[in-house]
């Protein structure tokens, strides 16, 4: 009830003066507010499950906030989990993975944005195409690749295909490329400039936001990606985030810990949360250029 | 130009061309990665079609499917409706909406777990509220998949984020026009808004699809396939069969069908939507 009183109050002033509270407005407010409260429900849990002791982690129903805060979670897990080693791995993975995502992908689709010739058009077809195939369709073959190339158990099968460039940012990038004036690249022309250095001192600067998006997400892929380090990662000092936590729930444990569990979840989220954090406006612009999820 | 794509070429020989081709030739082959492959023709498939748990895996990754997508589709359109309007607090609820989009993989399957629990979790504590009895959720047999179905509702706020720019691309002069012409919303909806943000709904159509017959973290952390096999995803199943049972041929034959499957899905809508989605610029169909 009160939310109704709550929207109906609110509503009317703002702006339309002429016309009373538009019913349809007053129910879309309601609604927005009941499922936004649904949606963040959870993640209240997950923050207040973190920080509740062992026993009453299992109390039901559950406690809305902890009874005592334990923040000595957040420190047993660097102890026992070795959660420092996972947080490593998965940002040198990431980074690595970002580096050699902007650098390939921004040439190839400098290359792309900038030649228009028939060859170009198939390519390009060819690269779009590849967007849809799933990665389990050639997962095997190219774990016998790295595997022969002795790369099982190193970073390695997880951040080298990212120096060939991946199709949704050579997409993403090339779109804005071909977006960028004529007369600039004419300009650098006349100055003597090879098509390298025109890339290097006329697309890439203008392109910040386009690569600071591609950044983000490649970095987000690979923060987040479970299949392929779970297959190439044997030795646990050598794990990810993701398959570290993916082995919190298995057997070790008769009764899973799951204020431990829900630490986890809270610590794996903070990167990308500052990411959103600092660049939410190219990010959501960047979502709504690739349709990447 | 070659030099400049290049990376990619090399890339997509290696890692697309090369995978795809030796897939297929390892499809007819008895292979486990340690040895070298033995041809056997087109024993993987028959075995396939005649294995029980392939069929179980193609059932249970299609109900997902055609449950989770469509349902996905109808809640981000309606997030996005909604949060098209002039409305107090309408940032909050963008970013709020947003925000469990970005728990994805397995930190959202941890605190799913969690929430699924029968005894101390969240789902049947608030159903109790109403007086409801919850179920077991992931551990009966009856229930695990829906759990999974519903948990997927919780990221709608990421197709939520494309409709709402595909919204605010749709001409305000239209609808005002229409508004003039005395049209009513669900008029203005069906008939300007929706053909305007068809190409929106059919990539996302195909993505949602494309993504959910890839469903792996979920299986492999909350519930390993089980209970019962009730949420044997088809990628689940070829994981297991090639790195748990060693068995690459025949798994990747289970590749070359999902392979195939997925085209074909993708060359169906694409063909059917023709006559329905409208591109600026295009020509009229």
């Amino acid at each position: 009830m009160s939310i109704v009183k709550a929207a109906s109050t609110r509503v009317p002033s703002s702006r339309s003066h002429r016309r009373k509270a538009d019913p349809v407005k007053i129910a879309s407010f309601t609604a927005l507010l009941v499922t936004t409260f649904l949606m963040l429900l959870p993640l209240f849990f997950m923050v207040s499950t973190s920080l509740k002791s062992k026993r009453e982690m299992l109390k039901f129903p559950p406690t809305f906030l902890p009874e005592s805060w334990a923040w000595s979670n957040y420190t047993e897990i660097f102890d026992k989990l070795q959660f420092g080693t996972l947080y490593k791995n998965s940002l040198i993975i990431g980074v690595l993975t970002v580096i050699g995502t902007l650098l390939s992908s921004a040439l190839v689709a400098y290359g792309f944005a900038r030649y228009r010739g028939r060859g170009n058009q198939l390519w390009f077809i060819l690269l779009l195409s590849t967007m849809m195939l799933p990665y389990p369709a050639i997962m095997i073959p190219q774990f016998v690749l790295f595997s022969k190339m002795q790369w099982i158990d190193t970073f390695l099968p997880l951040v080298v295909p990212a120096f060939f460039g991946s199709a949704y940012n050579i997409f993403l990038l090339r779109q804005f490329f071909s977006t960028l004036p004529e007369e600039l690249f004419d300009a650098g022309r006349i100055d003597g400039c090879g098509e390298l250095r025109m890339w290097r001192t006329i697309a890439l600067p203008l392109s910040a936001p386009a690569l600071a998006t591609v950044a983000i997400f490649a970095f987000i892929y690979s923060w987040n990606d479970l299949l392929t380090p779970v297959l190439y990662l044997s030795s646990s000092d050598k794990f990810t985030l993701p398959v570290g936590m993916a082995s919190l729930t298995s057997s070790r444990f008769r009764i899973p810990p799951w204020h431990l569990l829900m630490v986890a979840s809270v610590l794996a989220m903070v990167p990308i949360v500052t990411l959103f954090a600092i660049a939410q406006k190219q990010f959501v612009e960047g979502i709504v250029l690739t349709g990447i999820k | 130009m070659y030099m400049f794509i290049s990376p990619w070429l090399i890339g997509f020989l290696v890692f697309a061309l090369y995978p795809i081709l030796s897939s297929l030739y390892y499809s007819f082959t008895d292979y486990d990665i340690i040895h070298p492959p033995r041809f056997i023709g087109l024993a993987n498939y028959t075995e396939m079609f005649g294995s029980e748990l392939f069929w179980k895996s193609v059932t249970v990754t299609l109900k997902y499917t055609f449950i989770s997508v469509p349902v996905q589709l109808l809640l981000s359109l309606g997030f996005a409706l909604l949060l098209n309007q002039t409305l107090p607090l309408r940032g909050f609820f963008r970013t709020a909406m947003y925000f469990p989009s970005m728990v994805s993989g397995v930190a959202m399957s941890l605190l799913w777990y969690w929430i699924f629990n029968p005894q101390i979790g969240l789902f049947n504590y608030m159903l109790s509220w109403f007086g409801i009895p919850g179920p077991a959720w992931l551990m009966s047999p009856d229930t695990a998949l829906y759990a999974l179905i519903i948990m997927s509702f919780w990221t709608a706020g990421a197709g939520m984020i494309l409709f709402l720019a595909g919204l605010q691309g749709v001409p305000a002069s239209l609808i005002e026009a229409a508004k003039l012409d005395g049209a009513g919303r669900l008029r203005i909806f069906v008939n300007i808004t929706l053909p305007m943000i068809s190409p929106v709904l059919l990539f996302q159509l195909i993505m949602g699809l494309i993504d959910s017959f890839q469903v792996f973290t979920q299986a492999f952390v909350m519930t390993q396939g089980g209970p019962n096999y009730s949420t044997w995803f088809y990628v689940y199943n070829l994981y297991t069969s090639a790195f748990k049972e060693y068995r690459a041929g025949y798994s990747s034959a289970l590749a070359w069908v999902l392979l195939i499957v997925v085209m074909l899905f993708t060359a169906i809508i694409m063909k059917l939507s023709n006559r329905y989605v409208h591109y600026e610029g295009g020509g009229r169909r």
